[in-house]
């Protein structure tokens, strides 16, 4: 025996197969098959938890995903400590070690548990009340004391060591839910042949099966007959069928979220099993059989470890063989106890009293429990529970006051009815409508192709859920396309059915008492908090519940909304569905981070892109930037030099002698067609038509409103062909706003438009020596400055392979842009480097490329732009063709308030200590001594120190700056003011004679 | 994740494939240079963002990449119907009661 409270003979699971596990350190037994909660309860271990707020000792309410209470941290190694796991979820292995929760130092003794005492202090809105004041103390106090009490259990330390998997799927029905309901379903549907995909977030299906032991259906005990109907099912090449599995989330257009949890339940999970899989199925038709959720009773102490819903008892009875208690009591308002009451009493165990809220109920059940001789009590309550961490007594009283009497227990079984889990269907969007007569909110108006089928449309009895369930499968694989099913339907030939109950306090929590009656156990939500919520003005149950908290803890008051929302309904004087229900949002029960996202974490988060040349720079030590995706070499430091002196070095370099610069990420793209030139006018703001064959010009792109989107220089190949280039970043978005244009608003162009940004590897080959390392390796191409003059563009060889040589500069040195089809990318920049080494050359990154290009005051979109600058602030009038009369952006540019006086104008900047470097960003006033908060006229773009210039230099948008030439400006920075001469945006070699250099 | 038809591949495709485009039929003058302010503000700035149906611009970015249009309810998130880029606004609306 694996228990001392298992009881022979009942029970599903194989005595023989024991697994060891531990609790809080202390070891146990138990059986395979069992969950945590199964095997801690045969155990006699009712105590498992602190609550959340005031510390109460807490036990198991549930045998389901439902349970507030029951939550624990499973230790397996030091990176896997997963908090939170329900026990009554957690399937049991050999070696499982659990720890209690939200308790110190120990579960039995809990020093927190003092704010049960002082409970008044903490009643419903305490955190928007107490801690008003002084305002001083929210930061330094009350902030990080409320931070250290908050929150369920404690969070892994160590990156997530497991892996998680993730699967698209497509499917006729996919149905929802694997009880009788379910599983009938799925066998009409899977009957016609229809794609079905059936899942259940239980290890075995069957639902409410696993307790129902008054169940027959075609001829067969039902459990028994879901094990054979799922056998069938998994037999079957069309149905997919998924243990373990919760549908956590329903979105558009029957777009299912599933998580299947694969080796949690494993004592040793191999590396080649994923922990959880995530499933995204599109079904044609979903079949929603998601249950009912047992609800409560709300009464004085109901909290108390040992009691717990009837039908879970009943569960932790028929199938796992464990007795809740040796002595139990029963409170309830429906049926359904009574079949807990008799179940535990044929079991062998004392069923102290039947406490019924009801007046004179009849029925076979309450026949039945008559019969076996348990004492039943018509029109008492239960006005409170005796114990403390575990129940002793149970105070009984006629429900319209009179005389008490308190019954010895160790376990009370409660029902106050069932409530149909519409959280799936009202996620669809499905709109639910209020049953007065059995008081339930059951699907109403339908928004996607789904139905509801069995206790989550409210349909009571097995025999009418089996009918249901049966034809809806089958309609909805005939609706998804199917022919019609040859199956029979299954027979059901006996069956248990109940309904009612009630919602709300039951009598001694009642509005003129101060009890502490649980509505929302995780939470610690009580009957009186919801009054005193309405009492302070909240009307509407969304306000309730953000007030209370309320249904708001990781098991979303699965068990406690519709008790909330009565008592608050009761307490506003309206009915029910005035006061309305609160939303149900995805997802159903908590999902990990991992299964979501899946393989995309560290190097898989997002693609990285490497050029040809990469290999190269890495091999010489290159240390790397991220620029978009893209890895790009940021400078090329030699042994014993940090990035200020390798910087310097390479600038120096390429202005002495040359530098090779890896150009490849440059956006590139191809515009030909007999329309190009007329595209090339529409999209740019420069002229084209006349641009000569074999010339470059720089080209600037603006958006419709008229600032400066992208640029980058193009060559005309062809009278029909142009290669564009386009800024790192801006290359696909250069292109979808091209495509745009061509597409949408220019469709009579006959142009097309190609991505050439990997096919070309671009090597950048600039300063005085530049031509001297290229001419020995280029044919036919002569590379006279009277054939290739500055701005052109000639096709030739060079290496013997094609290549697309630029002549142009982003330096303003001398220099070349060597374009060869990717896969020679690096064996042409080898061959250029050896070329170089005869000429001193060095290889430079793009913080050098950075330093030169603003030396000469070449301007970077989206550095010194921030996509309010037009050509006109950026000193660049001179790229806008004058006699133009359209291009996009031509009318946004003439604005009013883009050709306003006073605009942010781009200037350079000299601080008047050369050797301070300003910083990027930093704002920049006209008089330091003006009171903060200061008027900012402008900022800084980009600041370097220039070795080249022998001080630092910067770029900046400063308001009217082309008119304040010469004026001194202030930035304002923590360690004092920093003086700053307004100048022109070029520092070095003003005149441009260095480009023929 | 929603499943919008392309009316080029003629397909259902799901939404990852898609990016929105904005508003559709705004045209874009023939003569914009020209434009009045007000016109301009019009045509670059209002939008109608309706309760309710919505024209709108699509691309199938990760697809056939074409632009073209979709009609769309903004309260359910359900596509009306899809057509191609330059064809008229449907004056008739499948499944729509106006």
């Amino acid at each position: 025996m694996s228990g001392a409270l298992r009881i022979s003979g009942a029970g599903r699971l194989s005595q023989a197969k024991t697994a060891r596990f531990s609790f809080d350190g202390q070891s146990y037994t138990g059986i395979e098959g069992d969950t945590l909660a199964s095997a801690l309860l045969a155990n006699g271990v009712h105590l498992v938890g602190r609550s959340f707020k005031y510390h109460r000792p807490r036990g198991i309410l549930s045998a389901g995903a439902e349970e507030p209470n029951a939550l624990v941290q499973i230790v397996r190694d030091d990176a896997r400590k997963t908090p939170n796991v329900r026990a009554t979820v957690q399937e049991l292995y050999d070696g499982l070690a659990a720890n209690s929760q939200n308790r110190w130092p120990s579960l039995s003794f809990d020093v927190s548990a003092v704010n049960d005492l002082a409970s008044p202090l903490f009643s419903a809105g305490f955190y928007y009340k107490t801690f008003m004041w002084p305002k001083a103390a929210w930061k330094s106090l009350y902030e990080p004391k409320i931070r250290e009490a908050a929150g369920l259990g404690v969070s892994p330390d160590k990156p997530d060591p497991d892996h998680y998997s993730s699967r698209y799927a497509h499917c006729d029905v996919l149905v929802l839910g694997g009880g009788a309901a379910g599983i009938a379903a799925a066998l009409a549907a899977a009957e016609t042949g229809a794609r079905v995909i059936l899942a259940d977030e239980q290890a075995e299906f069957g639902g409410s099966l696993r307790f129902e032991s008054g169940a027959k259906i075609d001829g067969q005990d039902g459990f028994a007959w879901a094990q054979a109907a799922i056998a069938r099912l998994r037999a079957m090449d069309n149905v997919r069928v998924l243990p373990r599995t919760t549908a956590f989330g329903y979105y558009a257009q029957n777009f299912v979220g599933l998580v299947e949890r694969v080796s949690d339940h494993l004592k040793a999970p191999g590396h080649d099993l994923p922990r959880e899989r995530l499933w995204q199925v599109r079904a044609k038709r979903v079949v929603l059989a998601s249950g009912a959720i047992e609800r409560h009773m709300v009464f004085a102490n109901n909290d108390r470890p040992g009691i717990m819903l009837a039908g879970a008892a009943r569960t932790f009875l028929n199938h796992y063989g464990v007795a809740v208690g040796r002595n139990v009591g029963v409170y309830t308002a429906n049926d359904s106890a009574y079949a807990a009451a008799i179940d535990l009493k044929k079991a062998g165990v004392n069923v102290a009293a039947i406490v019924d809220l009801r007046d004179n109920p009849t029925g076979p059940v309450i026949d039945e429990a008559r019969a076996l001789g348990i004492e039943i009590n018509f029109g008492r309550a239960v006005i409170r529970a005796g114990g403390k961490l575990r129940v002793s007594s149970m105070t009984v009283q006629p429900k319209n006051g009179g005389g008490e009497r308190t019954v010895p227990v160790d376990a009370i079984l409660m029902s106050a009815g069932w409530t149909p889990s519409v959280h799936l269907f009202s996620q669809s969007r499905g709109k639910v409508a209020f049953n007065d007569e059995t008081k339930r909110f059951v699907p109403g108006t339908y928004a996607q192709d789904c139905i509801s089928v069995g206790a989550c449309n409210g349909t009571d009895g097995l025999s009418a859920t089996v009918d249901e369930a049966y034809a809806a499968g089958a309609k909805a694989a005939k609706d998804a396309g199917a022919k019609t099913a040859k199956g029979t339907k299954p027979k059901v030939d006996a069956s248990e059915s109940w309904s009612r109950g009630m919602l709300g306090a039951a009598p001694g929590a009642g509005p003129d008492t101060t009890v502490k009656a649980f509505v929302d156990f995780q939470n610690d939500v009580t009957a009186k908090d919801i009054r005193q919520a309405v009492h302070e003005g909240m009307r509407s149950i969304e306000h309730v519940k953000r007030f209370t908290t309320n249904g708001m803890a990781t098991d979303q008051g699965k068990t406690s909304n519709m008790h909330g929302l009565a008592i608050a309904a009761e307490t506003l004087g309206k009915p029910i569905p005035e006061v309305g229900l609160t939303t149900f949002r995805a997802p159903y029960t908590p999902v990990t981070f991992g299964a979501i996202v899946s393989h995309a974490r560290g190097p898989l988060f997002d693609p990285t892109r490497k050029t040809a040349i990469h290999p190269w720079a890495e091999a010489q030590g290159a240390v790397f930037e991220d620029v978009g995706q893209w890895k790009r070499a940021w400078y090329f430091p030699k042994a014993g030099e940090d990035m200020h002196a390798a910087v310097d070095r390479e600038c120096v370099a390429v202005r002495n002698q040359a530098g090779l610069f890896d150009a490849s990420t440059l956006g590139k793209i191809e515009v030909v067609g007999p329309d190009a030139a007329k595209f090339m006018e529409l999209l740019y703001t420069n002229p084209w038509e006349k641009l000569e064959l074999g010339r470059c010009r720089y080209g600037i792109m603006l958006r419709e409103d008229g600032f400066i989107y992208d640029d980058g220089v193009v060559g005309r190949l062809a009278p029909d062909r142009f290669h564009v280039t386009t800024t790192t970043g801006g290359a696909p978005r250069v292109m979808n706003h091209m495509e745009d244009y061509l597409q949408t608003e220019f469709p009579h162009l006959n142009v097309w438009l190609t991505s050439i940004t990997e096919q070309w590897a671009v090597i950048a080959v600039q300063g005085p020596k530049s031509r001297d390392i290229i001419a020995p390796l280029v044919e036919g191409i002569d590379m006279s400055d009277e054939a290739l003059p500055h701005m052109s563009v000639r096709e030739g060889k060079i290496c013997g392979v094609p290549t697309r040589l630029f002549r142009m500069s982003f330096t303003g040195e001398r220099g070349f842009e060597v374009n060869v089809p990717a896969d020679y990318g690096q064996a042409v920049w080898e061959a250029l480097w050896a070329e170089g080494q005869k000429h001193d050359a060095t290889a430079y990154g793009t913080e050098a490329m950075h330093v030169l290009r603003a030396e000469k005051g070449y301007i970077i979109v989206g550095q010194d732009t921030d996509g309010t600058v037009t050509p006109n602030d950026a000193g660049l009038d001179w790229a806008v063709g004058k006699k133009k009369v359209d291009f996009v952006g031509i009318r946004g540019m003439a604005r009013p308030d883009l050709v306003a006086k006073g605009r942010k104008q781009l200037v350079g900047l000299k601080t008047k200590d050369p050797k301070v470097v300003l910083e990027e960003g930093a704002q920049i006033v006209e008089d330091p001594k003006q009171a903060i908060p200061m008027k900012m006229i402008g900022h800084v773009t980009s600041s370097y120190w220039s070795q080249n210039c022998g001080r630092s230099i910067a770029l900046a948008l400063v308001a009217g700056g082309r008119d304040r030439m010469g004026d001194t400006l202030y930035v304002p920075m923590p360690n004092g003011v920093i003086e700053v001469e307004v100048t022109g945006m070029v520092f070095f070699d003003e005149t441009g004679g260095r480009l023929n250099g | 994740m929603l499943l919008i038809r392309c009316p080029y591949c003629e397909e259902e495709r799901p939404e990852l494939e898609f990016r929105n485009a904005g508003e559709a039929h705004i045209a874009r003058s023939a003569n914009i240079s020209g434009e009045s302010d007000d016109d301009f503000e019009k045509f670059f700035f209002i939008r109608s963002n309706p309760k309710g149906i919505i024209y709108e611009r699509w691309r199938h970015m990760h697809g056939c990449a074409r632009f073209f249009n979709a009609v769309r309810d903004t309260v359910t998130d359900k596509f009306v119907m899809t057509y191609k880029a330059g064809e008229p606004k449907p004056s008739k609306l499948p499944g729509v009661a106006k």
